[in-house]
């Protein structure tokens, strides 16, 4: 009866005669619709009704998805080949389609009524004009009601596809997300200096539990809530920066410059966070004297400057090889965030290392 | 004589905690260096030769695997026995198989005191079984890391390099991969020789252009010498063992080192 749920010729046999059984099923229930229309309204007799109701149903449908199919085949045939294309010719050739094949199978339903009951109800070009229109307008509304159904239908089944399908992405993405910010190396070495601290100085080690509970939090909050001050970007680094501390001891100097009036800035929840740990992956744990890792903020007109300096081994000379996940993961952000009105910058530090600039609006 | 030990680890708490895990386990124990980081494990072990070396896998500048492999090559052939090595990491599934593969012992780092007591047993009941059979065993180490190294090559470049692009002044020279006879570990840079003996640097680690290159026609032969296969003409065994390149349309010679003497067969 219409063009949007049936596939085409690449179907296989149960799946032909599931299709089949549809049509047939489809076609009675409109031909007993109209036939109890009919019936009631114009008070004709059960019969006949019912069975010129069915042959024209039957030969409505028939025409109608003639008519579609050989459209979307043209539609193909003249390049679009798009997924949508196969199953829906689009409203215009859909329309055209619906009026010819009606008109037709009008035509064709009342012959083979009439050979049926040996009756002559009178074909479309038997009667007057506005009869003729009154007739098509009224055989057009089964057709018309269920294409439109089964389109709802389809775009309906569509749009639960694209939403589940973003929602598993971004299931996933905030699940690498967590990966790259818990990363196991980073957890195990963590505790084993933790379990050492507890037996040699309980003090040091309820801080450095102090600083891993912080971040630990922070990570585990991050990709849910949509933004929180400088000032707390900047304590979460320092967490994070304590732990390594431990870790790294004299070869981690870690600095901060967080100027009062940006304190109270909005920004991502951790944006910074996948830069400082490369700077330390990349730069400076490879390097065997360590060095200094910087993390600094100012204004410049109505830009935030946010910076993330090391004095490692510079760009393209570390041996961990990175996945870059962490910097794609902070650009994406940017972009979700803020459009084309931030950027990210990463290049040889001046005197040694790498120097990584993030530029956002102000707000 | 005591047995004596070093510990590669470049955290110092974990390094400190090893030494005193180590020496309320076996006191007998003699830790004779404290290394910081994979080179310092090297020379320290060269130096001091310990009978037990514990490496950490993640270290600045040379990994314990890449420490664990120049010290095989570089190991004297006195009859000194080669060290007994653990490795030691924090989190690394692929390396823990590797170990058990290679049958080298390994902890897991946050150190748990059972495990390293296993170890100790372990450790005890080799350094006794090589004393009684007083040969040295370094040709099995050395096809144990091999193994081990084995599995952790780069994976190759999708298109081999044809060309070397070697910066001279304001120009750039391109030198053709056939032309070269070998590359040569030279600090940073690389040493290339080519036919006719002209030398050219490039700025890029022997470590990087490796995965770069056919492995079928590019051979390693020692940490800092990569050879081109068919510039080898022969190759030579001393009366120690060692084996050294001739090479066609040079008077080089190269040193093929202890991990990669397996390449020459002589069939």
């Amino acid at each position: 009866m219409t063009g949007t749920d049936n596939t085409a010729m690449l179907l296989s046999v149960p799946d032909l005669a599931r299709w089949a059984g549809r049509q047939v099923l489809l076609i009675v229930v409109v031909a007993l619709a109209v036939s109890v229309g009919l019936v009631l309204v114009f008070r004709l007799p059960v019969g006949n009704t019912l069975v010129y109701s069915f042959c024209i149903t039957a030969a409505c449908a028939f025409f109608v998805q003639s008519l579609s199919r050989a459209s979307r085949l043209l539609m193909q045939r003249l390049g679009d080949t798009s997924e949508e294309r196969r199953q829906w010719p689009g409203w215009p050739l859909m329309l055209v389609s619906l009026v010819l094949g009606t008109i037709l199978g009008y035509g064709v339903g009342t012959a083979a009524g009439n050979w049926l009951t040996g009756l002559h109800e009178n074909a479309l070009h038997d009667v007057n004009l506005r009869d003729a229109l009154t007739i098509l307008v009224v055989a057009l509304i089964p057709g018309l009601g269920t294409t439109y159904f089964f389109v709802s239908r389809g775009r309906l089944a569509a749009a639960e596809l694209r939403a589940q399908t973003a929602q598993r992405q971004a299931a996933e993405n905030q699940l690498r997300l967590l990966e790259s910010q818990l990363e196991p190396h980073m957890l195990f070495n963590t505790l084993a200096n933790l379990r050492v601290l507890i037996g040699l100085d309980p003090a040091r080690a309820q801080a450095m539990l102090d600083h891993m509970i912080a971040f630990l939090r922070a990570t585990l909050t991050a990709s849910r809530s949509g933004s929180h001050p400088l000032r707390e970007e900047f304590a979460r680094l320092q967490d994070y920066l304590a732990l390594m501390q431990v870790r790294m001891g004299e070869r981690l100097q870690p600095a901060f410059d967080l100027p009062v009036e940006l304190a109270e800035q909005p920004v991502p929840p951790l944006l910074l966070q996948p830069l400082v740990e490369n700077a330390i992956k990349h730069g400076l744990e490879p390097k065997i004297e360590g060095g200094a890792l910087a993390v600094s903020a100012h204004r410049q007109g109505d830009l935030l400057i946010l910076e993330v300096r090391d004095s490692g081994v510079g760009l393209g000379n570390s041996r961990e090889q990175g996945t870059q996940f962490g910097l794609h993961q902070v650009r994406e952000r940017l972009v979700t965030r803020y459009g084309d009105a931030a950027t990210l910058t990463i290049a040889p530090a001046p005197a040694a290392g790498t120097l990584v600039t993030l530029t956002l609006p102000l707000s | 004589m005591n047995p004596s030990a070093l510990i590669a680890e470049d955290e110092p708490l974990l390094a400190a905690h090893l030494k005193q895990e180590l020496a309320r386990l076996w006191p007998e124990l003699q830790i004779v260096a404290l290394a910081p980081h994979g080179q310092a494990a090297v020379d320290e072990a060269l130096a001091k030769r310990p009978q037990v070396c514990f490496l950490d896998i993640r270290m600045p500048g040379m990994t314990g695997l890449e420490a664990a492999a120049a010290l095989a090559d570089e190991w004297p052939d006195d009859g000194t026995p080669f060290p007994l090595l653990v490795f030691v990491t924090a989190y690394d599934q692929y390396a823990v198989q590797a170990f058990e593969r290679a049958a080298f012992d390994y902890l897991l780092k946050p150190l748990q005191t059972e495990r390293l007591a296993q170890t100790v047993q372990r450790l005890k009941a080799a350094l006794q079984q090589q004393q009684q059979q007083r040969q040295p065993d370094l040709g099995a180490a050395v096809d144990q890391l091999r193994s081990l190294l084995g599995g952790q090559l780069p994976t190759p470049a999708a298109a081999p390099l044809r060309l070397l692009q070697v910066s001279l002044g304001n120009s750039i020279l391109m030198v053709p991969v056939d032309e070269v006879l070998y590359f040569e570990a030279a600090d940073k840079y690389v040493r290339v020789m080519t036919d006719g003996g002209k030398e050219h640097l490039v700025r890029v680690s022997l470590r990087e252009l490796l995965p770069q290159l056919d492995t079928q026609r590019f051979w390693q032969i020692h940490r800092g010498t990569i050879v081109r296969a068919d510039a080898i003409e022969r190759a030579v065994r001393d009366e120690a063992g060692k084996l050294t390149l001739h090479l066609r349309g040079s008077a080089d010679k190269l040193a093929v080192s202890r991990m990669h003497t397996h390449l020459f067969k002589g069939l």
